[in-house]
């Protein structure tokens, strides 16, 4: 399979047709699909129109846009004008967006092909996609095990070769684990610097839309395409997102990178520590000054997070009422139906932490809990800026394991929340932070590093990410 | 001030059954207008407790004179010009509506017998 950057290359010269790279791209869908489960729904007709409409363009000599004929799968919480978008949850069952994220805007308006809506956590809550309404999506690199999640489907879609690149989101490390649990490349870019317009709000001032593809570059070019600014996001920031592409060979050499001490300890694996100490060894020869530092507070990010994000989550879902949108149970009053409608419509999961969040902002709680867990935030923030007054970007595993195999955390929810305890700190930061694939774990699954960087900080993230993506090729 | 991150313990932690009960949760699932099942009840609660014990190594930090961080951006009253824009169509968010009628959608009774 092509990348992004070949496929866009060969459509725009007219060496391939749209058409012909959609049809390679829906074959290995209807090859592997029924196994890997990434899609709730593939959007074949609208793609082959929009696959046209481009082939069209490239008759008629253009405009052609940068990533002209790419397939893409989009995270099934991001609206698709008149295509079905549930966040597979049954409360969102039967719903057709009446306007596309602005980040679906953007592709599209850069030729990309979308090919399909992918399946995911219910509302993004969730470590695996084993919390779908619609059953769980399997890792394509072995599929007893789960793909990571929340955005699982999009990860696996590109490990799997569905199409080169996908849109997931991240409030707390949904792209970046799913990414380093499939094997490739996922960016969750500085908050604000990519539009949340269109994206169904969980934790709002978390959430954050990444890509995910099968090698730094291809993501690079994602990111610029769908970040800069956009005024129907009142928390996006005016500039445009960081030239990023034009940086990716320019090395570590003279970098200053740390290893975040708290992240390399006690609850990760040996196998997956070891890889990432190989990758800063191996940063090191290349040129930068690689040293161990302390962000004390990070261990201190998964309890921050899960009162922040459950209260905003519970403050966000709310709105899933029976009234406007999606499923209603009915019955003889508007209260019974509220009820009812959501009750019968949220999960398990869903429902614990719309409970847990009401719970931290109930009067009497709301300083013990959100209070003192937003007073934490700042902390975290302040030990990271400290860290950045002496590295340009920080490293670290994605996840404390390799893949996960499915049933193994869905009895105890606790167990699930502490995959995410490398990638939470970034978000309650506003940071930015991508997945890297760095080779394999002793059970031959794949491991992903960490790049962290301070809030705009892309060009020295992707620098270093890319430098370690070429020292294994 | 004393470092914020030392490990001075201002509180001693609750155990989970002490953080949240079976009643705080009855409660707040109620307030949340979700319906849960004695079975669900007692697992939740330990669930939610089992979090909120995980939580409880916050109350080993000084957080005095800390500013609480509600978001990351400094960006503060963004406003657009007051001037019309294209809206969303309304027969098209209405026809996805689970009920709807001349315009607008349509609920039971909010003042009902029951209860």
């Amino acid at each position: 399979m092509s990348s992004a950057i070949e496929i866009a290359a060969a459509v725009q010269s007219g060496e391939r047709s749209a058409i012909e790279v959609l049809e390679e791209h829906l074959g290995a869908i209807s090859e592997r699909e029924s196994e890997v489960h990434a899609f709730n729904l593939v959007t074949t007709d609208q793609a082959i129109a929009a696959a046209t409409a481009v082939d069209e363009l490239v008759a008629k000599g253009g405009p052609l846009g940068p990533l002209a004929g790419v397939p893409v799968a989009i995270k099934d919480n991001l609206c698709t004008r008149g295509v079905a978008t549930t966040c597979s949850s049954k409360i969102l069952e039967g719903w057709v967006p009446p306007y596309d994220a602005t980040v679906v805007t953007r592709l599209a308006a850069a030729g990309a092909i979308m090919v399909g809506k992918t399946n995911m956590d219910e509302f993004a809550m969730g470590s695996s996609t084993e919390n779908s309404a619609f059953g769980p999506t399997r890792n394509p690199h072995d599929l007893s095990r789960v793909p990571g999640g929340s955005s699982g489907g999009s990860a696996a879609a590109v490990a799997a070769g569905f199409a080169p690149i996908s849109l997931g989101s991240d409030t707390g490390g949904s792209i970046r684990q799913p990414a380093a649990l499939c094997g490739v490349v996922g960016v969750k870019p500085t908050y604000g610097t990519v539009s949340r317009l269109g994206l169904i709000a969980f934790g709002s001032s978390l959430d954050q839309v990444g890509p995910f593809a099968n090698s730094v570059a291809e993501a690079a070019l994602v990111c610029e395409v769908i970040g800069g600014h956009d005024p129907g996001d009142s928390t996006s920031l005016p500039q445009a997102f960081p030239a990023v592409s034009e940086h990716l060979s320019d090395g570590v050499a003279g970098m200053r990178i740390g290893l975040i001490t708290e992240m390399m300890g006690e609850g990760i694996a040996p196998d997956v520590a070891q890889r990432i100490r190989a990758a800063a060894e191996w940063l090191a020869a290349a040129g930068a000054e690689v040293e161990e530092v302390s962000v004390p507070a990070v261990a201190y990010g998964l309890s921050a997070y899960y009162l922040v994000a459950p209260a905003e989550a519970s403050s966000n879902l709310s709105r899933y009422d029976g009234v406007r949108y999606g499923l209603r149970v009915d019955a003889p009053t508007t209260g019974e139906m509220m009820e009812l409608t959501r009750t019968a419509g949220f999960g398990d999961e869903v429902k614990r932490r719309i409970m847990l969040g009401t719970y931290a902002l109930s009067a009497g709680y709301y300083d013990a809990f959100y209070g003192t867990a937003l007073k934490v935030r700042t902390l975290i923030r302040r030990d990271f800026d400290k860290a950045y007054e002496r590295f340009d970007a920080l490293l670290s595993p994605t996840s404390p394991t390799t893949a996960f195999s499915f049933g193994d955390k869905t009895a105890d929810p606790m167990s699930m929340y502490l995959n995410d305890v490398c990638t939470i700190a970034t978000n309650l930061a506003g940071h930015p932070a991508m997945s890297v694939p760095y080779g394999l774990g002793d059970d031959g699954m794949p491991v992903g590093a960490q790049v962290l960087a301070p809030a705009l900080g892309e060009v020295a993230m992707f620098r270093v990410a890319a430098a370690l993506e070429g020292s294994l090729s | 001030m004393t470092d914020p991150t030392s490990p001075e313990r201002t509180d001693t932690p609750l155990s989970a059954s002490e953080r949240i009960t079976t009643e705080q949760v009855a409660k707040v699932a109620k307030l949340a207008r979700l319906r849960i099942t004695d079975e669900e009840l007692i697992r939740f609660t330990g669930q939610l407790g089992d979090v909120l014990e995980h939580a409880a190594d916050l109350d080993l930090l000084n957080l005095e004179g800390v500013e609480p961080m509600a978001q990351p951006i400094p960006l503060a009253n963004v406003f657009r010009k007051d001037v019309p824009g294209p809206i969303l169509d309304r027969d098209e968010v209405l026809a996805v509506a689970p009920a709807a009628e001349d315009g607008f959608f349509r609920v039971p009774p909010v003042l009902g017998e029951s209860e």
